[in-house]
Order: structure tokens, then sequence, then C-alpha cells
């Protein structure tokens, strides 16, 4: 069978990062995405990042893609293997994937599980028509694929995700009747909102969608509005001509794999649901199973890249590579602090807290 | 609004009526739930329902979610043809 050091399962930003600082300390990795191109969701990010210089702030997340990309290439420790999905983790440790239309197996000294998150699903009726999308699906589509999902759309969700995303789609030509957010304020960035809200697209706070309305693909939608128990209040239905519904209504970790490895989780709401118990190096309780990313807890590219950065240190340092990565470390778990700091970063240190074993 | 329109589970057309049917009925572990009305067990295996139906089985039970008796996550993550799995690994 074949023997890896160090297996990284997801090449987006945290897998990515992970490769590099393991490599580079000297341990051999191998990465292993689904896609056709590493990069995971950063290939679909046209807008320029914030945060700090180190985390490439003021690039567009295509091109940090790029940027990682081509130092993996230069890496001969680092094996990617694209197009392969891994489909188990199994109690022995045996990984088996699938690469092009292959079955394979492959055994590692350490495992890191950078999977990503999957879009949340809203209920309401008709939820299963067509023109019914996940806002990261619509990115997919025009950003990666070129192609648009209508004409009209109804977003769900004021977070920085609906937000960018609504943006993208007038870029693209694509008319956005309206954001809707059942929170009592908007969830993402000011600078994001006020860009959709100078373009004319009404951001209604307090509102849901009770009913998407058509016979074979979406026609429009029934929206209310909703007290501050986001139950809703009668006689405020509002009926809007939209033929896509775009949900933008949050992340949940991709825990599968992680959930096969036998470590234990704890459903934290801030995190995206159901999120592994880690240590500072980002080792679950299973041994030698660690986790970075969005798969660790919902969060953003910048702390995932980070996190990958540590996980991939702590896996070598492990495995008896590099000197001094104890102080290494010392500086990524800073930056971390760092990202985050405010408001967003808070209720996502307390959800961590929770978490550490 | 009418619960049989609204899908909890895409892949199997499992809807809210459903599953309050179910709960009505007496049938509230998740792993029973899962086993009569395939939720969770279409091509995506649960990717986008199995919280969606667990919170719906823990605000019926008034419950939280750690409380939920959910199913467990069964290899392959994905599905995959027969024909590959009996192909073998080369490298075995």
């Amino acid at each position: 069978m074949l023997h890896t050091e160090i297996a990284i399962i997801g090449g987006g930003p945290a897998g990515m990062c992970a490769a590099i600082a393991a490599a580079n300390q000297g341990a051999r990795v191998t990465l292993f995405d689904r896609g056709k191109r590493l990069g995971g969701q950063l290939v679909k990010q046209t807008h320029r990042f914030f945060g700090s210089e180190k985390e490439y702030a003021g690039i567009r997340g295509i091109d940090i893609a790029k940027i990682l990309y081509e130092e993996i290439e230069k890496n001969k420790l680092i094996d990617v293997k694209l197009d392969t999905t891994v489909l188990a983790i199994y109690s022995d440790g045996v990984i088996s994937y699938e690469e092009g239309k292959s079955y394979k197996r492959m055994t590692s000294e350490k495992t890191i599980i950078a999977a990503g998150a999957a879009e949340k699903m809203l209920l309401f009726e008709n939820n299963d028509l067509p023109g019914v999308y996940g806002a990261g699906a619509v990115q997919t589509l025009m950003n990666e694929h070129g192609i648009v999902p209508g004409n009209n759309v109804l977003m769900i969700g004021a977070g920085n995700i609906g937000l960018i995303v609504s943006y993208q789609l007038m870029q693209a030509g694509v008319k956005v009747a309206a954001i809707i957010d059942a929170a009592p304020k908007v969830g993402g960035y000011l600078v994001h909102a006020s860009k959709v809200r100078r373009l004319g697209v009404p951001i209604l706070t307090s509102h849901t969608i009770k009913t998407a309305l058509g016979n074979e693909t979406v026609e429009g939608a029934v929206i209310c509005e909703v007290d501050d128990k986001f139950n809703p209040i009668p006689n405020t239905d509002q009926t809007i001509d939209v033929d896509i519904i775009c949900l933008a209504v949050g992340l949940s970790p991709q825990g599968e794999l992680l959930r096969q490895t036998g470590c234990e989780v704890k459903y934290v709401p801030s995190l995206g649901g159901f999120v592994p118990l880690r240590d500072e190096n980002l080792q679950t309780t299973t041994n030698g199973v660690y986790v970075a990313g969005d798969s660790a807890e919902v969060e953003e590219a910048s702390s995932a890249m980070v996190e990958g950065t540590i996980a991939g240190l702590s896996a070598a340092e492990a495995l008896g590579y590099g000197t001094n990565i104890v102080a290494i470390k010392e500086g990524f778990k800073n930056d971390l602090d760092v990202l985050r700091s405010g408001a967003v970063g808070e209720k996502i240190k307390s959800g961590l807290k929770l978490l550490s074993c | 609004m009418d619960e049989k329109n609204i899908y909890l589970c895409r892949c199997e057309n499992f809807t809210l009526k459903e599953l309050h049917d179910l709960l009505d009925s007496g049938i509230t572990s998740m792993e029973e739930i899962k086993r009569l009305s395939r939720g969770t067990m279409g091509p995506c295996q649960g990717k986008t329902c199995r919280d969606l139906i667990a919170k719906e089985i823990a605000i019926y039970l008034n419950k939280s979610m750690s409380e939920i008796d959910m199913p467990t996550y069964r290899a392959p993550v994905k599905p995959i043809k027969l024909g590959e799995i009996a192909g073998g690994d080369k490298n075995a």
C-alpha cells in the first residue's frame, strides 16, 4: 500500500498552507483535492482580501491561490493529487480515495483534515424548486464557469457572503431585487453593505422568506417581517418577482471524515455546528489527526491559512522535523489572535474556548 | 405554511410534513427516522439535511442538538461505482 508522512485532505487555503509549512520543515506530504486545480474557495474569490499583509491583504483570493500553488509546485516533497476525493478514513488509519476513476488506498503517519464546509439550507415552502441556489454555488457558476444563474435575484442573508455575492451578481449584469436577513441588523462588514446599498439594492433586516413561487422554476418569492424571536409577523407578506433565490445562510463544517476517525465533537452554533475538540496544535482527540480551516470552525480564508500553517508545522514537529518550531508557531498563534480581534473575532474566540482539549 | 412542500432532504424527497408525521406517531429516534424516510441517505450523504433534520427533531422534543442520536458517518462519504472497488487497489 502507498504510504506518506502527512496526508492533507483538502487543497483550499488551509490545506495548501499546511502542505507548504510541513514540507518546508522537511516532511513528505500528500495533498488531496477533489477539484481539477488547487485553491478551494479561493479560486472564486474575485475580491481583495482584508486582514494583515502577512495573510495577503489587498490581494484577490484567486491570486492568493496562484501564489500558494506556485510555492507548492516548487516543493518536491509535496505530492498533489487532484481530481481525487478521499472516501474514508478507517480505524486502522487506512485512507481510501477515488483518484480519477480508480479506487486506491494509502496510509499516513499524520493526517490533517482541511475539508472545508458545506452550504446551509433553509426551510421554506417549495425550497426544492429549480432556481433556489446556495450563494457559493452561484459564485462557482459565475466566477469559475462564466455562467449567470438568472436575471433577477432575491438574496437571503446579509452576512459577508450574501453581500459579496450580491455585488458580484451585479458586476455580471444580474439584478438583485433585495437582500433580506432575519437578524435585526446586517451581519457583514459595513463596507460591503454600503457598496450594494449605493447601487440601489434594499437590505431588509428582520425579514424572512416564506414561500418560493412558481411551478417548474422560481418565478417569485413571498417574504415577511419577523419579530425579535424570528417568528413571522402576520399581515406583513410581500411578493417579489424574482427568478433566482440565493441562500447565504451560513456554512456547516464538513465533518464526515473527522467523525470517522472517532474524534470528539461539540455543537457550537457560533462556529457553524458540530466541530471537533482540538489542542493548541490543532490536534483533535484522535492521536495524529489534525484539523484546520472551515472544517475546524467556520471562519474565513485568512485565519484558515494561518490554522493550516500551524497544523502543518505541528504535524512536521511531531514527526521530528524542524528546529525551533515552537517559536515559529508562537508567531502564527499571535497572527490568529490579531485576525480574531473585533466583534466577530470575539464570538469565534468564545466558541473556541469550549473546544480546547 | 404547507409543510408537505418544505423539503428537509432534497436527495430523497423527505419533507417536514413526513418528519412531523413520524414524530407524532411516536418515532423520535433519528436513527429510526433515517431508516424509515431515507433522509440523509441520498447522493450527498446528508451534507445538507443531517443538521436540518436533527434540529427539527430537537425542536419537537424540546432537547438540545447534542442530545439527538445523530447517525454515524459511514464510508464511503460519496457514492462510488462498485466496479471501481471491484477493480481493486493496484498498489495493495
